[in-house]
């Protein structure tokens, strides 16, 4: 059965506060120049038919309002 | 007037609002894999933590069965109100615009604030005088109004913005102060703040029985 990641990422523009906290505690452990910190999700999942996934994302695992998504289908990125 | 009140597995304002809606009718409690709705003549969907959160806020409850009878009701030009959870779960399941994100510092905030109500032009805002100050609780930390802003100036001009927080009192970083909007029927309306934590004077405000009230407006006005 086809191995499913999707990488789940806020969309450009938006206020990423999770992405901020880290970015800016990253200064603390002395690690300079560590700017964009962007949070998201990684749903791994397996799938009979990989050509549902799109469709599950819009409709479950993404909002597509706010989120942006990428599929790789065992390993290789979906067309 | 017969008021239905969803519960999903996390919901923990449901009681409060069967309360608030007592004041103006009869609530009942909706169990969330139930489709049937019981007749009831207004929804009002509660706050909490439906579905621990699990994904996004709201994601998983926009999907029960009793949101699907929800979604229905709401298209038929029924009256519904989210607040907080509620409002997370109306949006994520389409039935209104934009999204919750988290608090722009990341906290949880419990504190009272006032809201400017933008439009009276609504089945739950129908008794309150535009621009009317309330002063009722919000208790989030996932409140972020946002839309692109496209949407945004489409339901400006549409006049789908019904709540905004009072001029300094937008502490979670909405976009353009938003604290609650409304459908295009006008007739589902979601908000972060807590009308129903404000129904009676022991608690410090009744300001919040205004939502309630223009329901039975409405209702008379038929």
């Amino acid at each position: 059965m086809p191995h499913v990641r999707i990488l789940i990422r806020p969309k450009a523009g938006i206020l990423d506060p999770q992405g901020t906290a880290v970015e800016q505690a990253l200064p603390q452990l002395g690690f300079e120049g560590v700017s964009d910190v962007r949070i998201g999700r990684l749903v791994e999942l397996d799938a009979a038919d990989a050509s549902e996934v799109a469709a599950i994302c819009d409709k479950l695992l993404a909002n597509p309002l706010i989120e942006d998504y990428e599929i790789q289908v065992d390993g290789a990125p979906a067309s | 007037m017969r008021i239905g009140v969803p519960q999903f597995p996390g919901s923990c304002d449901e009681v409060d609002a069967l309360l608030a809606a007592g004041h103006v009718g009869d609530a009942e409690l909706l169990w969330h894999r139930d489709r049937d709705l019981k007749g009831v003549d207004a929804i009002v969907v509660p706050g909490g933590f439906s579905y621990g959160d699990y994904l996004r806020a709201g994601a998983i409850a926009g999907l029960s069965p009793v949101m699907d009878a929800i979604a229905d009701f709401a298209r038929d030009g029924g009256p519904v109100l989210g607040i907080c959870n509620g409002f997370q779960v109306l949006c994520a399941a389409g039935l209104l615009p934009g999204a919750l994100l988290q608090n722009q510092d990341r906290r949880f905030v419990l504190r009272q604030v006032e809201l400017s109500v933008e439009t009276t032009d609504t089945d739950w805002t129908s008794a309150a005088e535009p621009g009317q100050l309330l002063s009722i609780p919000a208790k989030h930390q996932s409140g972020r109004w946002w839309a692109p802003s496209e949407l945004h100036a489409e339901i400006a001009d549409q006049d789908q913005i019904v709540f905004k927080y009072a001029a300094g009192g937008n502490f979670n970083g909405s976009l353009d102060d938003v604290a609650g909007v409304c459908n295009e029927g006008r007739n589902v309306v979601g908000l972060m703040p807590h009308p129903e934590h404000a129904v009676d004077a022991l608690t410090g405000s009744t300001d919040g029985l205004v939502l309630f009230r223009s329901l039975l407006e409405g209702a008379t006005n038929v």
